[in-house]
């Protein structure tokens, strides 16, 4: 068994092979949840530990900045939005009359888990199959720090950014405009 | 063994995550009865795409800053998604005391 030089630890592959192993359990038991429960404020739990897992999926994939980011904004500013929303209507899905007194449906399950597995078996088939080729010029490591981003903020992207801020003061003034709308009708 | 320790530096790993998330968003989008849970679906579809544009950024990009910039930018069209759907959805409980998609079959006119 051969350890890389770098490392003083030996045993330091093992330990981040299996917080990888631990974020990609998080990411995908995370979207299980969210997608399988029918409490709401369940499905919103399983949203924010996917997000902390993609979190650290983020930082294995080089990106500590985008880490950050990913839990100040989805599990900060997202998934509260949404919890204040589930307290600001109703909280379970309820099942429809009809179905009160028979078994579960099953058969929209069977339908929706099908079309979901044809989509996954596709994607995973194309993404796992291709041959991804590396950059023909070696990335360098400066090419990776935050300063990096901020200076394509400021000159390549000042537009985009511009345009963005643009976009979120437009949505959080049509977000109150129809919250508010309706208010005083009973 | 050792492919096992080294499964972080694959791009495979990381697009079949990304196609799992979308296969959940999807599930997620058609089975869930309420309109927030569909919104969290939806936020699963937004989180796969950025995991892809990471993974590509990763591995193959000569200029990772791009990726990183374009993540950003999904992760701020969602938060701004999320404030209005959500003033949408309490719009449609104010007038229908529900938030069921089944029950929004009225138009006004």
């Amino acid at each position: 068994m051969n350890f890389p030089a770098t490392t003083a630890f030996p045993f330091a592959d093992y330990l981040i092979a299996a917080i990888f192993i631990f974020f990609v359990v998080t990411t995908v038991a995370g979207a299980l949840i969210a997608a399988l429960t029918t409490r709401i404020i369940r499905g919103v739990s399983g949203l924010a530990l996917c997000c902390i897992g993609l979190a650290g999926l983020y930082y294995f994939l080089n990106s500590p900045f985008l880490a950050l980011m990913e839990i100040l904004i989805y599990v900060g500013a997202v998934c509260v939005t949404i919890i204040f929303g589930v307290m600001l209507s109703e909280t379970d899905e309820v099942l429809p009359e009809r179905f009160k007194h028979k078994p579960y449906p099953i058969f929209g399950f069977l339908i929706a888990a099908a079309v979901a597995g044809a989509v996954f078996v596709g994607i995973a088939r194309i993404g796992h199959g291709t041959p991804w080729l590396s950059p023909a010029t070696p990335v360098t490591a400066d090419s990776w720090k935050v300063a990096a981003v901020g200076d394509a903020l400021l000159t390549t992207y000042s537009m985009a950014f511009e345009l963005i801020s643009l976009v979120l003061l437009v949505a959080i003034l049509g977000a109150l405009a129809i919250a508010r709308g309706g208010r005083d009708k009973k | 063994m050792n492919h096992l320790l080294q499964l972080h530096q694959h791009v495979g790993v990381y697009l079949v995550l990304a196609a799992f998330l979308l296969a959940a968003g999807i599930f997620g989008l058609i089975r869930r009865r309420t309109l927030i849970g569909m919104l969290i679906a939806g936020e699963l579809i937004f989180s796969a795409a950025a995991l892809n544009f990471m993974a590509l950024n990763r591995f193959t990009a000569p200029d990772p800053t791009v990726g990183q910039i374009f993540v950003l930018f999904i992760m701020g069209l969602a938060a701004a998604e999320v404030a209005i759907a959500l003033s949408i959805i309490i719009a449609v409980y104010r007038n229908y005391r529900s938030i069921q998609p089944k029950g929004l079959s009225e138009l006004k006119g």
